[in-house]
């Protein structure tokens, strides 16, 4: 099995060859963003929308500022792989963006990196330091005519932040609110200027599609299309930890054979397939590619990759009240829809799950999950109302026994 | 003291293209620097970056890292989002509010340390985590939790 992403990772940072870079240096702007367009690269960030399309989003040709942002905020209940490719392999990061940015005309670029991950703060600027010391980042990278610049910001807290305009916000020093769209970031964004967004797998995959071609790239999947993937996989398992496996791999076999199965002998009874946000699967419906368009297909979504795998034991309200406080907690407060709803939410599945629940109660949640959806200015109106729903849906006798036995 | 923390400001915000976005970096100084964010510090970056002081305001309290009130001189910050906990109820959190007699948001008699709960840290592949102040803590036990809390009051007798 190929690895794109993860070849590094077991021989600890260092500079590779930046073979990539080198290419790309020696192709016009437009072939880069081709090679980019073919591959059928859809973003890693939660997403899944296709990188060349976004890419066309920008002025074309323009002298105007262009400004290229990394999304390390990485802040998906479940998620863990930003990080791994910035801890063991920074460059392939770095890589990834120089060549973006080569690619649409970016002169400088951020890297918005989450406030906790502060041991990642520490060194990644010395990464930076050692791709501008070996001429493949900074002024004139490797002799081109070509400069770009990488600053690392550092969030303070904020999981609203990962939505690309909240964090635009934040970068300008601003409250992390999302933005009324349009206008999109890709002509309204960092300081009203043309902005690319990309998340830090989004961007580490670039290099290898540039250096092998996007058939390759296309053919390291198991649908032909779309790469490897990285699966951080938590939970009830024996070997939890990040993998990286075709595009397409079964959620059975990343379970029992990547993960090593259920830890302790236990029955599998649920698993969230791509991060918090995204809808669960009953144990019965694991049998499925795990892949931008078929887990659409089933009513979830790929998300973000992240795995969260749990046995028999788990009480599904439980997860619920610990999502709600999660929504309730993080909402940035300025739609009412998503401010009030997720209190609202929080509060009945907490007396619900405390053995006061009313009769009404479930239902009025069920409610408040379809009012939020869709009426709210970002994306985590979806993340909020379609999990919470789909646990009830799927496990409504174990909401219903605590109201029963209450 | 203004006139460094000018000078430090200055060349913080010198690295963006507008000096808006030196707020965050300059409260995060600030907070590294007395432990906290207090008001007059708010109040001096207000001015040295030239911007409304509700403005500082409102950023510095939405985000969750910035204290707005003297802290413990060690900030455990216990993930209880959803695979830190799926085992039982909040244990780890439950553990150390005990053996340090304060609950979650409480400082410690002697000032040096004070419980958070924080959402998901990104280390739940090696569940249960925490950090303090910037220390990284992963696969904890009752055991290592101890031990780690054990032997910072041991460096700080010396
Ligand atoms: C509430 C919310 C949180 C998000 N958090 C993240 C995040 O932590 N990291 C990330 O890359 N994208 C996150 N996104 C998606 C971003 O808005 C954006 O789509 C992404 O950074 C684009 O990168 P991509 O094209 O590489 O996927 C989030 C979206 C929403 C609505
Ligand atoms: S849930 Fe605790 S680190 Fe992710």
């Amino acid at each position: 099995m190929k690895k794109i992403l993860t070849a590094n990772i077991s021989g600890g940072t260092k500079i590779s060859g930046y073979e990539a870079l080198k290419k790309t240096l020696s192709m016009r702007p437009e072939e880069v963003a081709f090679m980019v367009e073919r591959s059928g690269l859809r973003g890693r960030g939660g997403g899944g929308f296709p990188a060349g399309l976004k890419w066309k989003f920008l002025p074309q040709n323009s002298r105007g500022t262009i400004y290229l942002i990394c999304n390390a905020d990485e802040g998906e209940p479940g998620t863990f792989k930003d990080r791994h490719i910035m801890e063991f392999d920074p460059h392939l990061l770095i890589e990834g963006m120089v060549i973006a940015a080569y690619a649409v005309g970016a002169k400088q670029g951020f890297i918005y990196l989450r406030g906790e991950y502060g041991w990642i703060a520490k060194f990644l600027p010395k990464a930076i330091d050692e791709a501008v010391r070996e001429g493949l980042l900074g002024d004139n990278i490797l002799g081109s005519g070509f400069s770009f610049y990488i600053d690392v910001f550092r969030g303070a807290g904020s999981y609203v932040c990962g939505e690309e305009t909240a964090l635009i916000e934040s970068l300008e020093g601003k409250p992390g609110r999302p933005r009324l769209r349009p206008p999109f970031p890709g002509t309204n964004g960092l300081y009203g200027k043309p902005t690319l967004v990309h998340n830090v797998t989004t961007f580490s995959c670039i290099p290898f599609i540039i250096q092998n071609g996007p058939d390759a790239f296309k053919a390291a999947s198991s649908t032909g299309r779309g790469g490897t993937k990285l699966f951080s996989i938590s939970g009830h398992v024996n070997k939890p930890g990040l993998y990286e496996y075709p595009m397409g791999t079964s959620l059975r076999e990343l379970i029992y054979e990547a993960a090593g199965g259920i830890k302790g002998g236990k029955e599998l009874k649920a698993v969230i397939p791509g991060g918090l946000s995204t809808p669960i699967l009953r144990a019965d419906e694991i049998d499925v590619s795990m892949d931008f368009d078929t887990l659409a297909a089933v009513k979830t979504m790929l998300g973000s990759g992240g795995i969260i795998v749990m046995d028999e034991t788990v009480s599904i309200p439980r997860v619920a009240q610990k999502a709600a406080r999660f929504y309730a907690h993080e909402s940035c407060g300025q739609c009412a829809p998503c401010r009030e709803g997720t209190a609202m939410i929080k509060l009945l599945l907490d007396r619900m799950v405390n053995g006061q629940g009313e009769q009404d109660d479930l239902d009025q949640v069920m409610r408040l999950c379809r009012y939020i959806n869709g009426s709210t200015i970002c994306a985590f109106g979806y993340a909020v109302s379609l999990p919470i729903a789909a646990m009830i849906r799927k496990f409504r006798n174990e909401f219903e026994a605590l109201l029963e036995n209450r | 003291m203004k006139e460094e923390l000018k000078d430090i400001i200055n060349r913080l915000a010198e690295r963006f293209p507008e000096k808006e976005s030196a707020l965050l970096p300059a409260l995060c100084y600030l907070q590294n620097r007395d432990g906290y964010v207090s008001e007059e510090g708010m109040k001096s970056v207000a001015v040295i970056l030239d911007l409304p002081e509700a403005r500082v305001f409102s950023t510095a309290s939405f985000y969750s890292m910035l204290n707005l009130k003297p802290e413990g001189k060690y900030i455990i910050q216990i993930c209880t989002n959803v695979v830190c906990t799926l085992l039982t109820e909040n244990p780890l959190l439950e553990y150390i509010s005990n053996s340090l007699g304060i609950r979650e948001g409480e400082v410690t008699p002697d000032g040096l340390f004070s419980i958070k709960e924080v959402e998901c840290l990104g280390a739940c592949g090696y569940a249960p985590a925490m950090h303090i102040n910037e220390e990284r803590y992963e696969n904890l036990t009752f055991e290592s939790v101890d031990e780690i809390i054990g032997s910072i009051r041991k460096s700080e007798l010396i």
